[in-house]
């Protein structure tokens, strides 16, 4: 099974079914499989904060939410993530391509890169790295997690997760 | 009219609906006015109206009217195209359009200048967009209850402000009794 299907697989055995997404090429594949599935409605946004916007919604609408983006969009959500998702409560998996880290082409990457997982901790957002494929194993508990205790939760995958970047 | 005399308009036309009203003033003034449950007010997260109702449209079926201003608009210009790609007839966007900021102090945005949001929303794809005056805002907001269209009403009215006190309920509780209304 590809890590694209085993992605998409956890995200529907955990009753995802809206999916928001800001592109990254790394993220590609998950979002081709999330659109060759039809229990799941997938919104492009045009920028992260809408996008969790949306989610708030699709969430007080009955449908659990998932986005997909770039680390970089950490920058660009803290306060939608403290005033609306964490202010009124509301679960929010981030499934997160880690640009900047080992393996990285573009040098400007590592800018965000060095400044993710310090945000992360400072918004007591609970957070996971995979860095090796075998790391997806906890994907599925993760999702649990999220909705257990109706946090945003982010899940960084890096580019040695993704077997490289690009031409690597 | 002021954004305040409007809301004062629709509120019995709100009464029954799923409202998500935008951050500031005007969630004070419509918790002021007439206190739903059927109401999300925004405490926060300035240009979010429009998505976080759209996207409860997207999720469930009955009519949701997010009411947004024009300030919040632009703040948060990319709602538009994905709203009006992704189109849900039960879902409408009220904009209240003052042509100011009117929590911060009434500062010209500038949508009371050159840019047209109707014009701004036909660009982005949304195809049914009508622009009223504030005395019309509350027959325009029952024709869009009662068709089967998605419609975005960008009202215009006067800069201005109310004394109005500030919201202090929890917002667990605003968002909890809002999703046990949703599920009603």
């Amino acid at each position: 099974m590809s890590i694209n299907t085993k992605i998409v697989d956890d995200l529907i055995a955990n009753d995802i079914s809206f999916v928001t997404t800001v592109p990254c090429k790394q993220l590609a594949g998950v979002i081709d499989e999330i659109d060759a599935r039809p229990g799941v409605l997938h919104v492009p946004s045009n920028k992260e904060d809408e996008g969790m916007g949306l989610c708030a919604g699709a969430w007080m609408g009955g449908k659990r939410p998932a986005i997909i983006m770039q680390n970089t969009a950490i920058g660009v959500t803290i306060n939608t993530l403290a005033t609306l998702i964490q202010y009124y409560r509301m679960p929010l998996p981030m499934l997160i391509s880690y640009r900047g880290e080992l393996r990285e082409p573009v040098a400007c990457q590592v800018e965000m890169a060095v400044h993710t997982k310090a945000l992360l901790a400072q918004m007591n957002i609970p957070t996971y790295h995979f860095h090796k494929q075998s790391d997806a194993d906890e994907f599925d508990n993760i999702l649990k997690y999220t909705f257990m205790c109706n946090k945003p939760v982010a899940i960084l995958t890096d580019a040695n997760f993704w077997g490289g970047y690009g031409d690597q | 009219m002021i954004r305040s005399d409007i809301l004062k308009d629709i509120a019995p036309i709100l009464r029954d609906q799923l409202v998500v009203c935008n951050i500031g003033l005007p969630s004070q003034e419509l918790h002021m006015i007439d206190d739903q449950p059927s109401t999300f007010y925004m405490l926060g997260t300035m240009g979010l109206s429009s998505s976080i109702g759209f996207g409860l449209a997207l999720a469930q079926d009955k009519k949701v009217i997010s009411i947004d201003g024009d300030g919040s608009v632009l703040t948060n210009f990319g709602t538009l195209p994905t709203i009006a790609n992704n189109a849900r007839d039960n879902y409408i966007l009220l904009i209240i359009d003052n042509g100011s900021y009117g929590s911060t102090g009434d500062q010209p945005t500038y949508a009371g200048k050159k840019t047209s949001l109707a014009a701004v929303a036909r660009a982005c794809g949304c195809e049914n967009v009508v622009e009223v005056a504030a005395e019309d805002t509350g027959k325009a907001l029952q024709e869009a209850i009662e068709g089967n269209q998605m419609t975005i009403i960008v009202a215009k009215c006067k800069s201005g402000n109310i004394p109005v006190p500030v919201i202090t309920m929890d917002p667990v509780v605003i968002r909890d009794r809002f999703m046990k209304t949703v599920r009603a």
